[in-house]
């Protein structure tokens, strides 16, 4: 974190930008100007080198095959991991959480490496996708409120000793391995299969992650009127079935 | 579009040149259309397709058989624009139509037993049955013109969809028309042998950033683009729209003059005259014939309520907000917002955020519909002054002067066009 500026750097947004991943980008820039922090948004496309020296990684969902274009390009660029030594938050989504991973399943039915950087291991389901609404409680170490949002994916994720699940599902599907967690996390790096944006559902998720970047336990207020009008309604609406 | 019913009637008497199964199938499908409308449940036009086609599945094959056919498919303008061809081919010939949108085979069906002295058939077809309607009603053209993400919690992804096409279409004998601005809509065509291409243009270009033929990055100068690593690259186009003129493949410059308006509709225009041409209908005379096209199932509508005028217009999905957008007046027009998201809609909205309602900047702003929330929220982070509502009525009554554009998905749309009719 350098001086009052954040830099916050969008992974790939020409091929893992398919649920309203944008939103956690304008999301998270926002909640930071509101703190008077000056913001530096940095979309990389996938031609384009991942640099080291940001603060704030954000890393979308994508179509099958984009994913396995994308797993190919983060290996053979290594900004990511280096960024993650340098101690860089990285907040991943859906096919960006797979990738995050040790492998998944790619679009011709094999097994893509993925970048090792959380953990767990991906594999597709047998069943129905998981498509629809969520609600979830986190890790209680994050102290984070109810999670909500949308997830609509075939993959199956499981987590290994190195990693903590980032909540547990009260509707919905999540990681899907039969266990009721949903996401993973460790140190820094966060994964969830959550979109809708996940971060306008959830806009404290937003500001825990610019506090880890200031490495701060606290931020000025900012108003969160609609955010939570939204909240309480997907979570009432998803409560009864809606 | 969904399968919803259309308004579309299955009437008049069949072809005698039909088999006896295949009249018989026609009646049967007018009387459960008949018997759904009488009990309230829409115009029957789908029900009756799927009754007529259970007794003979050959049916649509059979109707298209001594018709013309022209088919129409996109993410976006597939209904205006079957209606602007549609209206060009009446130059050389009765047209029969599905024009209010049943666009699956029970739909097209049902509108195809209705039209008996029809020698056109024009006929949009839901992307996802495109290839097997081509393939029951031997089309003489096809018109492909645009393909973006849309409903994504219920339909196959983007490039999916350009894979369907591709594989299904390669075989057509049919003249492709296809925009050699859309990538993914050139690489669905551009195995097809016969291929008429069109710069129509495409504001939205989100779902094409990797090449649909080898997954490289896409280069995309201007109004050009190509892939760097395999070649594939925009075609040579044979018409083209600039600015408001159609230019045709002689070089002539032809005026668009439209009723509809913005920038996707002059688009769909230059589709509709490229198609009107397959068929021997010169551009001079199908533009003529387009410009008696004014609102189409209630889009671009301006109606009276409240004693305040209130423009009616549809977007589905991002690409739709985007040209929507272009073609609202400026501020301090009004502008209502209506988001749903029912099963028709999607039940998904995280769409929203692939909208730039930052444009929207300057315009007063109200917003309504299931999910007003989720565009508050949206609202908020582009940093727009709103005000939530609870219905159509206190927006209006709450709007300061000036044409009121009302802009909403789908269902809200359909709701929408309810409560103004009413008054």
């Amino acid at each position: 974190m350098s001086d009052s500026s954040l830099r916050l750097v969008w992974v790939y947004p020409d091929l893992l930008s398919t649920y309203g991943d944008r939103g956690n980008a304008l999301v998270v820039e926002r909640r930071a100007r509101q703190r008077g922090l000056n913001v530096q948004r940095i979309d990389i496309r996938s031609d384009q080198p991942i640099p080291t020296s940001g603060d704030i990684y954000l890393i979308g969902g994508g179509e099958d095959r984009p994913q396995r274009l994308a797993a190919e390009r983060l290996r053979a660029d290594s900004g990511l991991p280096r960024a993650v030594d340098n101690g860089a938050i990285v907040f991943s989504v859906c096919a960006g959480y797979q990738i995050l991973g040790h492998e998944f399943i790619n679009d011709l039915g094999e097994r893509e490496p993925g970048l090792g950087l959380l953990d767990v291991w991906s594999t597709r389901g047998e069943g129905a996708r998981s498509v629809g609404d969520v609600l979830a409680e986190s890790d209680p170490v994050l102290g984070l409120p109810t999670l909500t949002g949308f997830e609509n994916h075939q993959g199956v994720t499981h987590l290994g000793q190195g990693v903590s699940p980032l909540a547990q599902v009260t509707v919905g599907n999540g990681n899907g391995d039969g266990s009721g967690t949903e996401g993973a996390w460790r140190d820094t790096v966060f994964g969830t299969y959550l979109h809708g944006p996940v971060l306008a559902r959830n806009p404290a998720v937003a500001d825990m992650l610019i506090k880890l970047a200031l490495d701060v336990n606290a931020l000025p207020a900012a108003d969160t009127t609609w955010y939570d009008a939204l909240r309480a309604e997907r979570i009432s609406a998803v409560g009864q079935g809606a | 579009m969904p399968g919803t019913d259309s308004e579309a009637a299955a009437t008049g008497a069949r072809d005698s040149s039909l088999p006896a199964r295949s009249k018989l199938a026609v009646t049967a499908g007018r009387m459960a259309a008949a018997a759904s409308k009488s009990i309230g449940r829409g115009s029957g036009s789908v029900i009756g397709g799927k009754v007529a086609l259970k007794l003979d599945p050959y049916l649509l094959a059979r109707l298209a058989d001594h018709l013309d056919v022209v088919l129409v498919s996109a993410t976006n303008g597939k209904t205006t624009t079957t209606r602007l061809i549609a209206e060009a081919l009446r130059a050389a010939g009765p047209v029969v139509s599905n024009a209010l949108g049943a666009n699956m085979p029970a739909g097209i069906t049902s509108a195809l037993a209705g039209g008996s002295d029809a020698r056109y058939g024009v006929i949009e077809v839901d992307e996802k049955y495109l290839a097997g309607v081509a393939r029951d009603t031997s089309p003489k053209a096809i018109a492909l013109l645009n393909l973006s993400r849309d409903q994504l919690d219920r339909a196959a992804e983007t490039r999916m969809m350009a894979e369907k096409w591709r594989e299904g279409l390669q075989h057509t004998d049919a003249v492709i028309i296809a925009n050699a601005d859309d990538p993914l809509v050139t690489w669905a065509a551009s195995s097809c042998q016969r291929v008429v291409w069109v710069a129509a243009g495409q504001a939205w270009k989100e779902d094409a950033w990797s090449c649909p033929s080898c997954g490289g990055v896409m280069q995309r100068p201007g109004d050009d683009w190509y892939c760097q690593e395999c070649g594939f690259r925009r075609p040579q186009p044979h018409w083209a729209l600039q600015g408001t003129h159609v230019i045709d493949p002689n070089g002539s410059a032809w005026p668009i003059q439209l009723q509809l308006p913005g920038r996707a509709n002059l688009a769909n225009a230059t589709s509709s005259a490229a198609v009107a041409a397959v068929f021997g209908v010169a551009p001079q005379v199908a533009l003529e014939r387009m410009q008696s096209v004014t609102a189409v199932a209630g889009r671009y509508d301006v109606v009276n309520y409240l004693g305040r005028d209130v423009r009616l217009l549809l977007a589905k999905n991002p690409a739709g907000w985007l040209e929507t957008f272009s073609l609202i007046d400026g501020p301090p027009a009004p502008v209502i917002l209506s988001v749903n998201a029912l099963d028709a809609d999607g039940t998904d909205t995280s769409w929203l955020w692939d909208v730039d309602y930052e444009r929207l900047q300057g315009h007063p702003i109200f917003v309504m519909g299931q999910r007003k929330l989720d565009l508050a929220v949206r609202l908020e982070v582009a940093g727009l002054q709103f005000q939530v509502v609870d219905s159509a009525e206190e927006a209006v009554r709450m709007a300061p002067p000036g044409r009121i554009e009302a802009i909403a998905n789908y269902t809200a749309f359909q709701q929408l066009r309810k409560v103004v009719a009413a008054g």
